[in-house]
C-alpha cells in the first residue's frame, strides 16, 4: 500500500530524513515513534505531498508522491498535529466544504457526511460551531474530515496530543473502529507509548532521521529484553526485563529478627538460583517497612511466576513488572535526550539558521 | 466518457472547489460580526469627522463640499483596507493548520487563490453597499448607470487589492510581516490615491507618485460616476485598473505556487 524508497529530506545542510525505506501493507496500523525533531512529521508531510523530498520517493496505492501528487492526494486523508478545523463553521459545514474540495459526488455528499459524523460520535453536535467543541471532539471531527473521500491511507500526526485520558481512550476506540469498518491503512505518530502499543501492528523507531528499528510492539519488547549485558560479577548497569519482587514480612524489630528469618531466606535464594530462568537475585532489607525483599530478574515471567511461587515459602506479597514500550523508547534513544534542543525540527532549523 | 464530458466534469469540479473556498470565507465573514461593525466604523469616522472637520475650513477649486468630495475616496479607502488586510490575513491562516488542510486537498494553488480572492472581494463589496446607503444621507445622488459603474469599479479594485494582499501575505512568515504590509502598502495606497485631495493642483513630485497607485484610478473613476468630477477619462481609469489587476493576479498566483505548505 505504501512503499517508501530511500526517502531523504535536507534543509540546507541539516538532514531531517535520512534515506528511509519502508513498506507498509494494506490495512496495517503503522506507528512512527521518536523524539521531537526525529523526522516523523517531515516524513508524513512528504508522503502527503506537502513538501518535496530532496531525493528518493514513495508510492502510495501505486502512485508516486512526486510524479503523481494529485492522485496521491485523492488517496490520502490527514489529521495534522495542530487543530486545523475551521472554528467559525459548524461541524457539518466543515465536512461539507471538504466534500466539495474532494469532489464527493453530490448524490452521496449528505449521506456520507452524516455517516461519518455518526462514526466519530458527533452527529448530535453537527450544527454547533466548532469553537464550542472540546479538544477531543475537534480531533474526531478532523478524522471524519480526513475520511470524507474514502481515502485508502490515513495519516494521524499525534492524534491524541493534549487530550485528557478519557478522550484519549475514546479516540483509540474510534481509531480501532475505523480500521475495522473502513479497512484503511493508518500511519500514526505519537509520543504516548501506551497508545502505540494499543493501536499499532508495527512500530518504526526514528532517530535523527533514520529508522533504527521496525517490528511489532511485542518483538521490540523482546528485543530489548535480550539486550542486557551481564559482566563477570553478574552486574548490569541498567536492567530491562521481567522483574519480580518478593516481600518476606518481619513482624518485629528487623535487626533482631533478621537472623531468624535468614535460614528461610537463604534456602529460598538457593532454590531460586537453581532455576535456569532466574538470572539474578538481589537481596534487600527495607527497614522502614519491616520487610525483606528479593528482587529477581527472570525470563518469561508469564510462565515462570507460578513455578516460583510454588517452590518457595513465607512470601507475604509480590510485585512484578514487564518492560513496556517506554523502555524500548529509552533504549533506542539512550543518552541522546539531553543533547537535543526543545521543539520540533523546524524550531531546531530556525535555531541553526540563527547561529549560522 | 467523451473528451467534452471530461472537460465539462473538470470545469464543474473546478467551480465547485472555488465555490467551496469562497463559501468558507463568506460564512466566516458573516459570523464575525465585530469585524463587520469595526470595518464600517473607520470609514464613517473619516467621512463624518475628517470630512466635516477639514471641510469646514477648506474650499475646493471645484464647486462641491469636501465631505461629498471625499466620499468616493472613502469607498476606495474601505476597499483598500478590507481587501489588503483580508489578503494579508493569510499569514494567520498559515500560523494555524487550517490552510494546510486545504493545501493537501487535490486542488490546484490557483483554485485556492481564486477562491480566496473572490472571498476578499465579497467582503469588500458588502461594505461598499453599506457605504453607498450612507452616501444617501450626505446627499449623494445615484442613477442606475452610476450605481453600475460604482459596483463595477469597486469589484475590480477589490479583486486587484485582495490579490496583492494574498500575494504579499503568502510570502511572509511572521506576524510582523502584517505590520510591514500595513505601513508600506496600505497607507501609501490610500494617501497617494487622491482620496482626500484633488489631483489637479499637486506639486509635480506628488502627482508623479500618484500615477503609480492603482487606487488613484479607482478614486478618479468613482468620483466621475458619483459627482461627475474627474482628472482622467472613465475608460482610461478602467484600462489602468484592468492592467493592474492582471499584474497583481499574476503576482498572487506565482506567490501561491511558491508558497510553502508547511
Amino acid at each position: 500500500m505504501i512503499s517508501i524508497k530511500n526517502l531523504t529530506k535536507k534543509f540546507d545542510s541539516i538532514v531531517a530524513v535520512d534515506n528511509v525505506s519502508l513498506d507498509i501493507c494494506e490495512g496495517e496500523v503503522f506507528g512512527l515513534l521518536g523524539q521531537n525533531g526525529a523526522g516523523k512529521t517531515t516524513i508524513i508531510h512528504m508522503l502527503a505531498t506537502l513538501i518535496k523530498p530532496t531525493s528518493g520517493t514513495a508510492l502510495i496505492n501505486g502512485y508516486d508522491i512526486i510524479k503523481n501528487s494529485s492522485k496521491v492526494r485523492k488517496n490520502i486523508g490527514i489529521v495534522f498535529q495542530a487543530p486545523s478545523s475551521d472554528d467559525m463553521l459548524t461541524g457539518f459545514e466543515n465536512l461539507k466544504i471538504h466534500s466539495y474540495l474532494y469532489s464527493v459526488p453530490s448524490e452521496l455528499r449528505i449521506k456520507r457526511i452524516n455517516e461519518l459524523l455518526k462514526l466519530v460520535g458527533l452527529y448530535e453536535r453537527k450544527d454547533d460551531i466548532v469553537k464550542k467543541y472540546s479538544g477531543g471532539m475537534r480531533r474526531r471531527l478532523e478524522i471524519a474530515r480526513g475520511l470524507i473521500h474514502k481515502p485508502k491511507v490515513m495519516f494521524l500526526d499525534e492524534p491524541t496530543l493534549g487530550l485528557d485520558p478519557n478522550s484519549r481512550k475514546s479516540m483509540w476506540d474510534y481509531i480501532q473502529k475505523l480500521v475495522k469498518e473502513e479497512k484503511i491503512t493508518i500511519i500514526l505518530t505519537t509520543h504516548y507509548m501506551e497508545e502505540a502499543d494499543t493501536l499499532c501492528d508495527r512500530i518504526g523507531f526514528i532517530n535523527k532521521g533514520k529508522i533504527i528499528a521496525i517490528d511489532t510492539p511485542q518483538q521490540l519488547k523482546l528485543m530489548i529484553k535480550n539486550n542486557n549485558n551481564y559482566d563477570d560479577n553478574n552486574n548490569t548497569d541498567r536492567y530491562i526485563g521481567d522483574t519480580i519482587k518478593l516481600y518476606f514480612k518481619v513482624t518485629e524489630d528487623i535487626d533482631a529478627k533478621y537472623n531468624n528469618i535468614s535460614p528461610i531466606l537463604t534456602k529460598n535464594i538457593e532454590i531460586l538460583k537453581s532455576f535456569k530462568f532466574v538470572k539474578k537475585v538481589i537481596e534487600k532489607k527495607e527497614v522502614g517497612n519491616k520487610n525483606v525483599v528479593l528482587i529477581l530478574h527472570v525470563d518469561d515471567i508469564n510462565h515462570n511466576l507460578p513455578i516460583i511461587l510454588k517452590s518457595i515459602d513465607n512470601v507475604e506479597s509480590i510485585e512484578f513488572s514487564q518492560p513496556t514500550l517506554d523502555d524500548v523508547f529509552f533504549t533506542f534513544t539512550q543518552g541522546k535526550i539531553a543533547e537535543e534542543p526543545e521543539g520540533g525540527f523546524m524550531e531546531r532549523y530556525a535555531q541553526y539558521k540563527k547561529n549560522d | 466518457m467523451g473528451i467534452n464530458q471530461i472537460l465539462n466534469y473538470k470545469l464543474v469540479n473546478n467551480f465547485l472547489h472555488i465555490y467551496a473556498i469562497w463559501l468558507r470565507e463568506f460564512k466566516v465573514y458573516l459570523r464575525e460580526r465585530s469585524r463587520i461593525v469595526g470595518s464600517l466604523f473607520t470609514p464613517l469616522l473619516w467621512l463624518f469627522i475628517v470630512g466635516s472637520g477639514i471641510g469646514s475650513s477648506t474650499t475646493l477649486s471645484i464647486d462641491v463640499n469636501y465631505q461629498k468630495f471625499i466620499f468616493p475616496g472613502i469607498i476606495s479607502m474601505s476597499i483598500i483596507f478590507t481587501s489588503v488586510f483580508y489578503g494579508a490575513y493569510i499569514i494567520w491562516d498559515r500560523k494555524f493548520d487550517f490552510l494546510k488542510s486545504v493545501m493537501v486537498a487535490p486542488i490546484s494553488r490557483e483554485t485556492i487563490f481564486i477562491g480566496k480572492t473572490l472571498g476578499g472581494m465579497t467582503n469588500s463589496m458588502i461594505q461598499v453597499f453599506m457605504l453607498l446607503i450612507i452616501g444617501l444621507f450626505i446627499g449623494i445622488e445615484y442613477s442606475l448607470v452610476s450605481i453600475l459603474q460604482i459596483v463595477f469599479v469597486s469589484v475590480i479594485l477589490s479583486f486587484l487589492l485582495t490579490a496583492l494582499g494574498l500575494g504579499l501575505g503568502s510570502r511572509m512568515h511572521s506576524l510582523e510581516g502584517f505590520q510591514m504590509i500595513v505601513t508600506f502598502v496600505v497607507f501609501p495606497l490610500f494617501f497617494l490615491s487622491g482620496a482626500l485631495y484633488p489631483l489637479d493642483n499637486l506639486p509635480d513630485w506628488l502627482l508623479f507618485l500618484t500615477i503609480f497607485d492603482p487606487a488613484t484610478y479607482a478614486v478618479d473613476a468613482l468620483r466621475n460616476s458619483t459627482l461627475g468630477i474627474a482628472t482622467y477619462s472613465f475608460e482610461f481609469d478602467l484600462f489602468l485598473l484592468f492592467c493592474s489587476t492582471v499584474i497583481t493576479t499574476l503576482f498572487g498566483i506565482l506567490s501561491f505556487r511558491k508558497m510553502r505548505a508547511v
